[in-house]
């Protein structure tokens, strides 16, 4: 944690954030408008080309299934932008918070609206960088930033997982298009690369919505600002990995390894991380673990097959967003008014702050599953599908109660912990704040009980629309506020009581679960810190051995790479025969390479600095003198050219350095190995060229060009109007990298002024 | 390095080089030559202008810091696709007009010249922005 104390601000009156909750707002409205069509089973859909060579395209459908989780982006959303507007006030980086907080909204919504498999991977990485950058926002400190990174590598790696997934999922189905599977009807559940599939796609949503193994990154999210852990990391972003397995699971689900897998990595997740919450004092921390508990306990829920068990999955989801999103706002509320959120300093809250208390009361309530409450409905739906899962039933319903029986004694720990009691005497006297801070979970709260009055209407008109949306069977399940005396009412009172029982073993339970924290051999984020550290070291170790500084040891190498390579291939094909040239009728050009050959041993064996740039500037001129003897007036040209400035740059640095005299002397067989290097890519040239003259000259591109330069380009200059004309975009690509290496080449030259 | 007779002799080079520069860069369609060429020709004499006079002179000749004036090259290079990609041709086609009398006898005049010297400007602001930050250092 970065600061368990005081996130408080110097608590303006800034009023800017307010107009940022009119995006969240207008879409909400946009949403209600929508919905009495989309309850009643229609689909809306737009779509824009974007890349259709790529089979991408910007298509959106709101379907049951995205409506319900678009509701709670936009309305979480609004809801966390209003607070956020009082709670971020006089922050000297507010702007740059709610430019981040739009954008990954928007980047929210597009997962859970696209059609496109591509466009919502697109999406998803976009939520991944928000993240990150919102778990960073406190960018100071080296703790935010090293979480920040922890939730961007284990996210962004499921990413890439899920888009090998898309990927093969294409080349199985044919169709990057959410909606043509369901019209299509067949699923991917037979085809060889199923399994593959499964996993990669898996990987991802497990990743995305901290799973077990890859729970760790949640709870040190936390150094996030606290409406972002609100809206992040309770009710939106970690809901992407269960949207995708709702999406996905007319697709891939069914099967014994779908069950198998999400029964068991989502039992776990519940129960380890239920027991888990019962260890930190940090607020925060806390909440962070029952996310995941509610995490796990949905993706158990989508291993089944049947509607009750779907409904249950849906029903959580809407219950643990409401409930979750208020008491992470009321988190923010103590930390902001009393300046900590350790729950050993805090007691007594609710005389002074009536108003967030009755919020946390009704939002702990509807968590612990408090008849009248949502979170009762939720429970019931819960029992009946456990009961109901096709593999593993006694463990799922296990899993279930254990669970839900340590999140009631947690809601009851979060509840009477910071609001009941005496006030500690450290602790300042604390009020409720400004009303943009506490509308939010009073609503959020009072949501969790008229939905708990009337779950009938939820379960028309939000949940049945979203689970249809998923399972085609159509089965009717609907939410009542009484089932009767049954099996799942006598689970819930199990619950309840055993609840209590656990709330009265808090102090050792927690000191258990501390200890055994500690003492476990391997945990999944120690392994990640570890393996973190060795891919470090690894890489700062090669780049100690091959980025030394030393300029003789990146020529050795570039040059060795490219004999090597040029001469691998000749060495297989055991082309060795080459037609001898007829030496009299290249007299001149022999000449020249005597030439060449002369200054090139001048510059071997110079022993003034300024002696071998002379030698240099002899091989060059030779060189370009070889182009005009043989009929290139235009290349011979552009070579003299560059030979005379590459000298003056040459001799401009060569003649700054120490003198050559003073300069220690290479060892022999140093000496011996860069002239065998240097004579090896001298033969290796010799051979490619060669080589090419033993295939007849393909003409035909130089008569086009010959043909068209004049008539169609108006140029005489064969070459220039190659350059200019017919291949404008490559030469327009080359000057790019011209003026691109300059600048850097400046900025090397300058960054050496600097002293070190 | 401040010798009088380099001075002096830079001082009578540096027009006729640049001149030879232009030079080439406006024969270059037809015959040898062209916008790099061009280029490295007015680079070789700034160069001298730079040994000669030092840096700081250059700069107040050239008045644009160099990276601007590549930058601008690599812009007018850019632009000079627009008038075919805005006619339905594919960027960067050659769109040619005839100055004078038509049917042959007039000039023509298109956008691979203004292309050309685009190269020009972005290959010589390369080059200067090297050779003064070399010359400074």
């Amino acid at each position: 944690m970065t600061s368990v104390d005081g996130e408080k601000h110097s608590g303006g009156r800034g009023r800017g954030g307010l107009y940022s909750v009119a995006l969240p707002l207008a879409v909400l409205i946009a949403l209600f408008y929508c919905w009495p069509a989309v309850a009643a089973g229609r689909v809306i859909s737009v779509s824009w080309p974007w890349m259709p060579s790529l089979d991408l395209h910007l298509s959106f459908r709101l379907d049951g299934l995205s409506l319900l989780f678009a509701l709670i982006v936009c309305g979480a959303g609004v809801l966390v932008t209003l607070y956020s507007s009082s709670y971020m006030a006089g922050h000297r980086h507010a702007g740059r918070y709610f430019v981040l907080l739009h954008g990954f909204m928007l980047s929210m919504l597009g997962i859970v609206t696209a059609d496109n498999l591509l466009l919502l991977f697109v999406c998803w990485e976009g939520t991944t960088v928000f993240s990150y950058l919102l778990i960073g926002f406190d960018h100071e400190s080296g703790k935010a930033r090293d979480n920040a990174r922890q939730a961007l590598l284990v996210t962004g790696a499921g990413g890439l997982a899920l888009l090998i997934g898309i990927l093969l999922l294409k080349m199985a189905g044919g169709t990057y298009t959410i909606s043509q599977w369901v019209s299509a009807g067949g699923g991917m559940q037979d085809h060889p690369l199923y399994l593959f599939i499964l996993i990669m796609v898996l990987l991802g949503a497990f990743t995305k919505s901290a799973q077990f193994p890859f729970h760790f990154w949640l709870p040190n999210a936390m150094s996030a600002p606290t409406p972002i852990s609100a809206f992040l990391h309770a009710a939106t972003m970690v809901k992407a990995g269960i949207y995708l397995l709702m999406r996905f699971h007319p697709l891939l689900g069914g099967t014994p390894a779908w069950m198998c897998i999400l029964v068991i990595v989502g039992g776990v997740t519940a129960v380890w991380s239920a027991v888990q919450a019962f260890g930190p004092v940090d607020l925060k921390r806390v909440l962070a673990f029952t996310t995941t508990m509610a995490l796990g306990m949905m993706t158990m829920f989508l291993g089944g097959q049947s509607a009750t068990v779907l409904t249950a999955a849906a029903t959580f989801l809407l219950v643990h967003a409401l409930y979750k999103a208020a008491l992470f706002l009321a988190a923010g509320i103590i930390d902001h008014e009393t300046g900590t959120r350790r729950l050993d300093r805090l007691g007594g809250l609710a005389r002074g702050m009536p108003l967030t208390a009755l919020a946390v009361a009704a939002a702990a309530m509807s968590m612990a599953g408090f008849p009248l409450f949502f979170g009762f409905i939720g429970k019931e739906i819960m029992y009946k599908g456990a009961l109901a899962e096709d593999m593993f039933p006694q463990f799922a319903t296990v899993a279930a109660v254990l669970a839900n029986a340590l999140m009631t004694a947690v809601a009851a720990v979060l509840l009477l912990g910071p609001f009941a009691g005496k006030r500690p005497p450290a602790l300042p006297e604390a009020r409720d704040p400004d009303w943009r801070m506490w509308v939010g979970p009073l609503i959020l709260g009072g949501l969790g009980i008229l939905f708990g009055i009337i779950p009938e209407w939820v379960s028309a008109n939000l949940i049945q629309p979203a689970v249809w949306a998923f399972h085609p069977a159509h089965e009717e399940v609907l939410l009542t506020l009484f089932h009767g005396f049954n099996i799942p009412l006598l689970l819930s009172v199990i619950t309840l009581s055993l609840g209590a029982v656990f709330y009265g073993l808090r102090r050792p339970v927690g000191a258990l679960v501390t200890a055994a924290a500690q003492r476990l051999p391997l945990t999944a984020g120690g392994t990640y810190d570890h393996g973190l550290y060795l891919f470090l070291k690894g890489a700062k170790a090669i780049t100690n051995r091959l980025q030394n500084g030393a300029l003789h040891t990146y020529l050795a190498v570039i040059v060795l790479v490219m004999v090597a390579a040029v001469a691998w291939p000749w060495a297989t094909r055991a082309v060795y025969a080459f037609p001898a040239p007829r030496i009299a009728d290249h007299m001149a050009a022999l000449g020249l390479v005597a030439v060449i050959a002369v200054s090139t041993l001048v510059v071997l064996l110079a022993r003034k600095r300024l002696m071998a740039i002379g030698g240099l500037a002899g091989v060059g001129a030779g060189v370009a003198l070889i182009f005009l003897v043989f009929g290139a007036p235009d290349i011979a040209l552009t070579q003299l050219l560059i030979e005379t400035l590459t000298i003056i740059i040459v001799s401009l640095v060569l003649l700054r350095l120490p003198p050559l005299e003073a300069a220690k002397k290479r060892r022999t067989c140093r000496r011996l190995l860069d002239g065998a290097l240097a004579l090896g890519a001298g033969g290796v040239m010799t051979a490619l060229l060669l080589g090419v003259l033993q295939y007849p000259l393909d003409r035909a591109l130089t008569t086009f060009f010959e043909a068209n330069s004049y008539l169609a380009a108006h140029g005489r200059n064969v070459v220039n109007v190659i350059l200019v004309d017919f291949r404008s975009l490559d030469t327009f690509g080359e000057i790019t990298v011209v003026v691109l290496a300059a600048w850097a080449g400046v900025a090397l030259i300058r960054k050496t002024k600097e002293p070190s | 390095m401040r010798s009088v007779i380099l001075k002096t002799a830079t001082r009578l080079m540096v027009g006729l080089i640049m001149m030879f520069a232009v030079y080439l860069l406006f024969r270059g369609h037809h015959e040898p030559g062209g916008g790099f060429a061009a280029a490295l020709v007015a680079g070789t004499g700034f160069a001298l202008f730079a040994i000669a006079e030092g840096p700081g002179k250059v700069r107040e000749a050239v008045r644009l810091r160099p990276i601007l004036v590549a930058v601008s090259g690599l812009g007018l290079a850019a632009l000079s696709g627009l008038p075919a990609a805005l006619m339905g041709k594919p960027f960067l086609a050659g769109v040619w007009w005839t100055v004078g009398r038509p049917a042959g006898a007039g000039m023509t005049i298109g956008t691979p010249l203004i292309f050309d010297i685009g190269v020009f400007l972005a290959v010589l602001g390369a080059i200067l922005s090297i050779i003064l930050a070399l010359e400074e250092n």
